[in-house]
């Protein structure tokens, strides 16, 4: 009977006919398989009526009593992984461990609302203790590794498609559903599989899957880009899952196709190379290009491979595959490149975050300060006899005999290292050709933007370059009056010794990333550089000595903005930010207010939003 | 949790295991960066390791694993609780400590005993980790998103092989040596680069990208999920072999001589790369040493040298503006232009032993 009410419903239909809501509904019966198996569901919704009935039917398909928690936005390490309690501590009188989120989720579902908002360092933990099944404890005294395994409901309320949950933890789940364009009435109750799901949840370890069809999973893989080893994993896990609902204790051809549409299909990153010969995947579309394919005798263990069924995978995937969305891919992808050459996103996360902790110091309880409760007890601790005593000689009996006496000696402050902190470094050009020019409107837009920069405490630099050589004006600083006087110094005049300039800028990043800081460069020049590195004349020596230097500071990856100040525009400027892997603009006739503004522009919303 | 992945069991990633392999042999080669894409195994590595590592000796009730071999003096200075007398021996697995993330400073470095503090009023040291993985591994999994403070805490103690404590009223001091290993990716964070400096061997791992290693992986983790006893029995033998050569490698290592002629190519080599400071020459002869003795050698060749020059050598090196190659390919050019023609070998398989039976 289970088996019936299956094969009956939408569910089991060929995939090219699911509607979008009877696949999330599946999706979600297969996740209440096996969650911790499956990793989870990313869900792409709104808040709204279809994703609460969607998330009801999920909950009523999981075991009644497994635990089902929210992960909230604003969650600390202690009440993620666990610590002290401390009211049960100041209670009891000794040390007492509070369990975290994660290891209350053991053997349940993790909900993470917010989840494209959600930043690495969440993320980072919650994927160690995915993948180690245990929540690893070493925080407030308390060293414990407490098993916990669970899956994960992401859920996806991005607005737009720039936005998506962190990479790390996508690739641990197996699907990725979306309900977007889906009306309440297009949300029809479809039959219920609890039953099914309940029955397959028992059976669906002893289901077996066949070596072809491991193999048709992993070549459909690679066709379509997926370089992850997770996902053809996680596909085969959600075979035997679906194998299981619909009561075989083997998959089949059926079983990896939907595996194939719900795994491999969304996170594909290329069609597969047209009509051509899919017998040889191997060879036509290998991943890194310096891997070849094993030779001789390993494919001949490959060939019996079951030609249709690879077909049938693979066309089933490619069906599932959104129109539009390699192309959005591909496009997200190069703007991703091009605005953070070598992965630059963890150090631009961290500047949205407040603070992370950076130790404690002894200190009063003034405004704003916020109490370390651990430190401040374990400084309190080993006076408690001492204090007793003493109170027991002045003869005030204490009212509880447990209690814990803290002073204001024993007060502990956390602080916190503001991870928004940046050094935005200006290189000035103030040649000959530069100074008759722009000079006066570039002084003036780095005196606004200074300001900005006092306003965010991020540290300004000033580099400024003419003559022979270049000369760090100002090193790093936060003071604005300093900045102001050197920039107000300046001279005009001389040659454009442009690739010293970027030699200077790239001494100074290598000392701002050694204090830990996210630093960008904003190049306000003409890029007509006409003296070489040694400080010769001639342009065309002087031009390849800068894009030399140009290409020196793009290996940096840091954020670089050029902004050609010349009254005509030329290409030379746009080389060297090419080279430097930095964004162009050229504003020929801007004032020193308009000049600012673009410079907040550019170096703003990557570094702000992350 | 309960059973971990065999060590010989992970497919290919030879030159990952190639490191950690160095790294157990000998382990003042430093530490070793195992950096790269999602789900290559990485943490399994490592982990798998630890099962592999022949065990240690410690002073009996040592919390510092004490070695035994330390003078009276010494270990009564340390560890006064151990009382007078001859101290007993035991032996016990060398420890693989992980640092989790969000793990607070007072595990790391010690702190304050708060339980006997609170319920006896006693002023006692508690050690962290930095103690227990004396003498061992200390694993950090996403090293690059490990606190600021922590990661100055672990430059400090890798510098000097020594933990400092001086907080709530204790001073203490406990060496603190140990291999540090750390892995993550590069697209969630950079490493700073002093921390990048601590580690000997780096490695840069790659999701494989051809079907026979990709089907074979997903083969063996779901042969491994269903069934991880059954599995285990299965790769024991394999996981033996490579304790075994761990073991005979750690008693060859004094004996591996190192002819003059290899250390003047390393520093060579050194220069042509343009690494700084006296480590890489260092970490080169050390690793191409642990590798020889691996191997079973009497002495290091250039195979050798050859083998281990990436991974001591590429995060070192410093940028050269002119030329945009990856730093791995770098290092194999100076290779090449040094040893000829069929330099360029990516490293084989130490661990082949195991590996080769089955695929």
């Amino acid at each position: 009977m289970p088996a019936d009410l299956t094969s009956g419903s939408a569910l089991s239909e060929p995939n090219e006919a699911a509607s979008p809501w009877s696949d999330a509904v599946l999706a979600a019966a297969l996740y209440a398989i096996n969650p911790i198996g499956l990793g989870g569901i990313s869900l792409r919704a709104h808040a709204g009526p279809v994703r609460d009935q969607w998330l009801a039917l999920l909950q009523s398909s999981l075991p009644p009593h497994a635990p089902f928690r929210k992960i909230p936005i604003q969650v600390s390490d202690g009440r993620l992984l666990g610590g002290l309690d401390l009211a049960a501590t100041l209670q009891a009188g000794r040390p007492i461990a509070e369990r975290g989120l994660l290891a209350v989720c053991d053997g349940g579902t993790a909900v993470l609302p917010s989840a494209e908002r959600r930043d690495a360092f969440v993320v980072a933990r919650l994927g160690a203790v995915m993948d180690r099944g245990a929540v690893a404890v070493e925080r407030d005294g308390f060293t414990s590794v407490t098993p916990s395994r669970f899956g994960v409901i992401a859920l996806d309320e991005a607005t737009n498609d720039d936005e998506r949950p962190p990479a790390s933890l996508l690739d641990r789940l197996a699907f990725h559903i979306t309900l977007d364009g889906i009306g309440y009435r297009d949300a029809p109750d479809l039959p219920s599989l609890v039953e099914d799901v309940a029955r397959a949840r028992g059976q669906h370890a002893d289901v077996t899957v066949p070596d072809r069809l491991i193999e048709a999973i992993c070549v459909t893989s690679l066709a379509l880009g997926v370089a992850s080893l997770r996902a053809p994993l996680l596909a085969v896990k959600v075979a035997q899952a679906h194998a299981a609902l619909i009561g075989n204790s083997e998959a089949g051809d059926e079983d990896a196709a939907v595996a194939a549409r719900f795994v491999l299909a969304p996170r594909a990153t290329r069609f597969p190379a047209g009509e051509t010969d899919p017998a040889e995947p191997q060879e036509a579309e290998p991943l890194p290009p310096e891997t070849p394919p094993e030779p001789s005798n390993d494919d001949s263990e490959h060939q019996p491979t079951d030609q249709e069924l690879q077909d049938l995978i693979l066309a089933a995937a490619i069906a599932s595959i959104p129109p539009g969305l390699l192309a959005q891919l591909k496009l997200a992808q190069a703007v991703r490149t091009k605005a953070r050459p070598s992965g630059r996103a963890g150090a631009l996360q961290k500047s949205q975050r407040r603070g992370r902790p950076a130790g404690v110091v002894r200190g009063d309880l003034r405004d704003g300060a916020r109490l370390n409760v651990i430190e401040t007890l374990r400084a309190a601790a080993p006076w408690q006899g001492v204090r007793r005593r003493e109170a027991a000689a002045r003869g005030s009996v204490p009212a509880k005999p447990n209690r814990v006496e803290v002073r204001r000696d024993d007060f502990r402050i956390a602080r916190f290292k503001n991870r928004t902190e940046t050094a935005t470094v200006f290189i000035v050009d103030a040649s000959g050709s530069a100074a008759l020019n722009r000079l006066a409107e570039a002084k003036g837009a780095v005196e606004l933007l200074l300001a900005d920069c006092y306003v965010r405490r991020d540290s300004v630099a000033l580099i400024s370059f003419r003559g022979k050589s270049a000369e760090v004006l100002l090193p790093p600083t936060r003071s604005l009056v300093r900045a102001k006087r050197s920039l107000a110094g300046l001279p005009g005049g001389g040659g454009t010794p442009l690739a010293a300039a970027i030699d200077e800028t790239v001494a100074l990043a290598d000392g701002v990333r050694r204090k830990g800081l996210t630093m960008s460069a904003v190049f306000l020049t003409d890029g007509r550089a006409n003296v070489a590195r040694d400080g010769s004349g001639g342009r065309a020596r002087a031009e390849e000595d800068a894009i030399a230097s140009a290409r020196s500071l793009r290996a940096l990856g840091l954020k670089a903005l050029v902004i050609d100040t010349s009254q005509s525009p030329g290409p030379q400027a746009e080389k060297i930010a090419r080279e430097m892997g930095a964004i162009y603009v050229a504003l020929p006739r801007a004032d020193a207010q308009m000049l600012a503004n673009t410079v907040r522009v550019a170096t703003q919303p990557n570094g702000r939003d992350g | 949790m309960a059973v971990l992945f065999p060590f010989s069991a992970i497919v290919a990633q030879d030159e990952m295991k190639l490191a950690l392999l160095i790294a157990a042999v000998d382990q003042s080669v430093g530490g070793v960066l195992v950096f790269g894409d999602r789900g290559t195994g990485k943490s399994t590595a490592v982990r798998g390791l630890a099962a592999l590592l022949p065990p240690m000796q410690i002073v009996k009730g040592s919390r510092y694993n004490s070695d035994p071999s330390l003078s009276a003096e010494d270990l009564a200075a340390l560890e006064p609780e151990l009382g007078a007398g001859k101290p007993k021996s035991v032996w016990v697995p060398v420890p693989v400590v992980d640092l989790p993330l969000g793990a607070t400073e007072d595990r790391v470095v010690g702190a304050l005993d708060l339980e006997r503090a609170l319920t006896r009023g006693e002023k006692a040291f508690e050690p962290g980790l930095l103690a227990r993985a004396h003498r061992g591994f200390l694993y950090i999994d996403e090293v690059n998103l490990l606190d600021d403070h922590l990661v100055d805490v672990l430059l400090d103690v890798a510098a000097s092989g020594e933990n400092v404590v001086e907080r709530e009223g204790l001073s203490i001091r406990h060496p603190a040596k140990f291999v540090l290993v750390g892995s993550g990716n590069p697209e969630e964070g950079e490493l700073r680069p002093q921390l990048l400096d601590r580690f000997g061997l780096s490695v840069e791992v790659k999701t494989p990208g051809d079907l026979a290693t990709r089907v074979e992986v997903v083969k063996r983790r779901d042969a491994f999920e269903r069934n991880p006893a059954g599995f285990m029995t299965e790769w024991q033998i394999h996981d033996a072999s490579v304790q075994d050569q761990i073991a005979a490698g750690r008693k060859r290592l004094a004996s591996v001589t190192t002819p003059q002629d290899m250390l003047e190519k390393a520093a060579k080599l050194c220069m042509a790369l343009g690494t700084d400071g006296l480590r890489g020459e260092l970490t080169l002869i050390r690793a191409a040493r642990s590798l020889a003795a691996l191997e079973g050698a009497s002495s290091i060749s250039d195979a050798h040298l050859k083998r281990v020059a990436p991974l001591a050598l590429r995060h070192r090196l410093r940028r050269n503006p002119l030329d945009e190659a990856g730093s791995t390919v770098r290092v194999e050019r100076a290779l090449q232009e040094m040893f000829g023609g069929g330099a360029a070998l990516g490293p084989t398989l130490v661990a082949a032993v195991a590996e080769r039976r089955v695929v």
